[in-house]
């Protein structure tokens, strides 16, 4: 078949803990838009920077142009013709577009030494014209719109006579002219001949653009499509599996129930638009949503870690104005990161002291000393109560394994009284057996009379864990459910519904 | 001193404005606008402050830390810092020393090997950085330490004096101007310092290294991506930072006669004062070389002109301490804006 541009076959890929590959396969043809889909985490990143050479693979071959390759770094890659197109940009902003396309191939002059800047405005100049682009080459990256900002990432991708393309959410921050623009942009590639990988979660723009689509899911790969002969129903079918889940359903929360928590009209000016939401007493809503969905930003803003552009937020009836953790945390908000090594706990610090520490006051006597028996009783109490693995609470965090070092985080926000508990990920990174008991545990809390939001990227512990489901896109709320309509693939509808 | 460079904005309408609105453009117009303020301020304050001598003083006090804050431009528009040229330039002032005094080297060659020790300094800085992974700070500290040491080592803690061959002082002190007009006695080392800032200002705007180093401070990881040897341009341009204070090594030697092996800690200081106030922001990507000869020269002319209206010394670095504060917020709150 000598229009296949490239083939990966048997590729297996293991990270510390996580298989992230296994036996997966992908081929793009010439000329070909091939989209790439599945959940978070479904391996689709991984495999694209196999083939860019950022990641070596474990097992499998590579076939380039009908020969086998290996790419060893992200300069082979660029050298066979692939290139990427990162859904956070790599661009240098304060450089000028032409410069930026250029930046590692300047025209030079004299010795090798100075630049020839009539040279590098000429080749930009004709670049242009072959693309069809309208950019002033000197403007300062930092200026331009991120639509523009990709337009230069798309230009600087062709410079290298690239033939394979792969774009990473390439519409993620683009408005719907923008979108446009860039499929007529990637239509005229593709009828140049340049082979495109299509990273997206967006039915309707797969549907639009795609000429065939591979589902992956959990590391492995379930099938490759033509995109015509699919239902976006079919593919998100594929995509989320038909796992049964032997879990009882949350029930339904009574209506009476203490609102504990009310959001009204928040929002952040690029991120957060129109956010409305009630928590109520003993209550577990689950935030669903790709990433980037915005929900996040949410968490922070109740938190105060972000300015908020409008909107109110009353706890217990009473409205707060949070300008800082510090004043959330005041008003009973416990935050408890995806991140917990950076965010949650202090890794180099032993348990006492991580359980301890917001709420340090409460162990400090009016000349500033503190108690430590009154925080290793504290610290002791939390060990038993939430079940910590740890052999004393001298140990440090470090030691403690990721669903041990959760259970420290939560003890800290129990610790400091905080009644609404904001779990962003609470799973990630832990493994089954302890995350079976996290679940265990955050049903105790809510029984307890704890609230919780719960955000999550995995479809099954939403719907394992939530009283309700509020699920967002793009910085917006499109979808609330209530857990006995919840489905898998409702969910999803919701999540790719953009505005 | 705030509302003046406004005003002076106001008055260039049109195209200019555009022009001037960009951030680097106007970040230069504002310090340069400070300077003229600076200056006004105090030739009205006080007649002794406009005179020939006067300014001429505040010319030769400004090279050796100008050409100091030249150097440390390059460096710091990558995002880094370089805390050694202080004492990296008494080392470097103390082996000119040994070459001519001690060794009978002649005295171009003493010049040469002079700026070769700054230049090594900075070669070693830039390897410890880009290929140890030593964060700058760290091992520009531990640079700036192993200079001041070595410097009192080999010398033997005195000063090195250049009395042997007059011809060196001549270096900084002489004036090649006087002789093709004579009166007119600027002294070399200020000539040397715009002929240095000039072949600074050509490195960084025309010549692939100073497209490297905005391209470096600006965003390393998508240069490297793009296939930079962003290591060897990092030690490039520790190297020419190296250069630099090798070069203000020979003319603070030259000017006092003789190598202080005590002298240097603090110049690195307010080199990069000079740099801030010009404009180049320390998280790296922007920076002009006009920006640092200017904030070379508020500087100066700061502490000349309170020194000349009889304000103590240690008020003077007071508010030094202040105009640096109040440079880099005008500059936070610009982006801000922006």
């Amino acid at each position: 078949m000598k229009d296949i541009l490239v083939h990966m076959e048997g590729i297996n890929k293991y990270f510390p803990g996580v298989q992230a590959l296994q036996d997966c396969r992908f081929e793009l043809r010439r000329g070909e838009v091939h989209a790439l889909v599945g959940e978070n985490g479904a391996g689709k990143s991984t495999m694209m920077k196999v083939l860019t050479g950022v990641y070596q693979k474990d097992a499998g071959s590579i076939t380039y142009g009908g020969m086998e390759v290996e790419i060893a770094s992200s300069k082979t890659a660029q050298k066979l013709g692939i290139s990427i197109i990162h859904q956070e940009l790599n661009l240098a902003p304060d450089l000028t577009v032409a410069q930026n396309i250029y930046i590692g191939r300047e025209p030079r002059r004299a010795l090798r030494l100075f630049l020839d800047e009539r040279e590098l405005k000429r080749k930009v100049e004709r670049l242009f014209e072959r693309l069809n682009m309208d950019l002033d080459p000197d403007e300062a990256v930092a200026n331009l719109t991120v639509a523009k900002q990709q337009m230069v990432e798309i230009a600087k991708a062709l410079s290298y006579d690239a033939k394979v393309l792969i774009m990473d959410e390439p519409t993620a921050a683009l408005s719907d002219s923008e979108i446009d623009d860039l499929f007529v942009i990637i239509n005229q590639l593709r009828s140049s001949g340049v082979g495109i990988v299509y990273i997206s979660h967006r039915m309707d723009e797969l549907k639009r653009i795609t000429d065939r689509i591979t589902v992956m899911r959990d590391g492995r790969y379930i099938d490759t499509v033509s995109t015509a002969s699919v239902t976006n129903e079919q593919i998100i079918a594929m995509m989320v599996g038909r796992e049964i889940y032997d879990s009882t359903k949350q029930s339904r929360i009574a209506e009476n129930s203490e609102t504990v928590l009310e959001v009204k009209g928040l929002s952040r000016k690029g991120a957060l638009h129109n956010i409305n939401f009630k928590l109520r007493k003993g209550e577990i809503i689950g935030f669903a949503g790709l990433i980037g969905a915005g929900r996040t930003e949410v968490a922070r803003a109740i938190f105060g870690a972000d300015p908020i552009d409008a909107g109110e937020i009353a706890v217990h009836g009473r409205k707060v104005v949070l300008k800082q953790p510090y004043d959330a945390v005041q008003a009973g908000i416990g935050y408890l990161s995806e991140d917990r090594k950076r965010y949650g706990c202090i890794v180099e610090m032993d348990v006492k002291t991580n359980v301890a520490v917001a709420s340090l006051r409460k162990y400090v006597n009016p000349i500033g000393w503190v108690n430590r028996t009154k925080i290793a009783n504290a610290a002791d109490q939390i060990v038993d109560m939430l079940k910590v693995k740890t052999p004393h609470i001298d140990q440090d965090v470090k030691f403690l394994s990721g669903g041990n070092q959760q259970k420290v985080v939560i003890g800290k926000w129990l610790t400091r009284d905080c009644d609404i508990l904001i779990f962003d990920e609470p799973t990630r990174g832990i493994d089954v057996g302890a995350k079976s008991e996290i679940y265990k545990l955050l049903n105790d809390l809510a029984a307890r009379g704890k609230s919780i939001i719960m955000i999550s990227s995995e479809l099954p512990e939403i719907l394992r864990m939530s009283h309700r489901i509020i699920v967002m896109c793009e910085g917006r709320i499109t979808g609330e459910l209530d857990r006995e309509e919840a489905t898998q693939e409702q969910i999803m509808r919701y999540a790719t519904l953009r505005a | 001193m705030k509302m003046q460079p406004k005003a002076e904005m106001a008055q260039l309408g049109g195209k200019q404005t555009a022009l001037l609105l960009k951030p680097g453009v106007l970040q230069q117009v504002l310090a340069f606008a400070s300077l003229i303020v600076l200056i006004l301020v105090f030739t009205f304050s006080s007649s002794n402050f406009f005179q020939f001598s006067n300014i001429v003083g505040i010319l030769l006090s400004t090279a050796v830390t100008g050409v100091l804050a030249l150097g440390s431009t390059f460096v710091i528009i990558t995002g880094g810092i370089d805390l050694s040229v202080g004492t990296v330039m008494t080392l470097s002032a103390v082996m000119t020393g040994v070459f001519i005094t001690y060794w009978g080297l002649p005295v171009p060659l003493g010049i040469v090997g002079g700026i070769l020790t700054g230049a090594v300094c900075g070669l070693l800085s830039g390897v410890m950085v880009a290929r140890l992974k030593i964060p700058p700070f760290i091992a520009t500290l531990a640079m700036m330490m192993i200079a001041k040491g070595l410097a009192l080592v080999i010398s033997g803690t005195k000063p090195i004096y250049f009395n042997d061959d007059p011809v060196f002082s001549e270096v900084s002190q002489g004036s090649f101007f006087d002789e093709i007009i004579p009166g007119f006695a600027i002294p070399n080392a200020v000539v040397i310092f715009f002929i240095a800032a000039i072949i600074g200002s050509i490195l960084l705007s025309r010549t692939i290294v100073g497209r490297y180093n905005f391209a470096l401070g600006s965003n390393e990881e998508a240069t490297r991506l793009s296939g930079v040897n962003v290591n060897y341009w990092k030690i490039v341009i520790y190297t020419i930072t190296g250069i630099f204070t090798g070069l203000a090594g020979i003319l603070i030697a030259s000017r006092l006669n003789s190598a202080q092996p005590a002298l240097g800690s603090g110049y690195e200081l307010e080199a990069i004062a000079a740099v801030v106030i010009g404009g180049t922001s320390l998280s790296g990507g922007k920076g002009t070389i006009v920006g640092t000869v200017i904030g070379a020269l508020i500087m100066s002319v700061l502490t000349n002109g309170l020194r000349i209206l009889s304000v103590p010394q240690e008020w003077q670095t007071v508010v030094v301490g202040i105009v640096i504060l109040l440079a880099v917020y005008a500059d936070i709150l610009r982006r801000r804006k922006a």
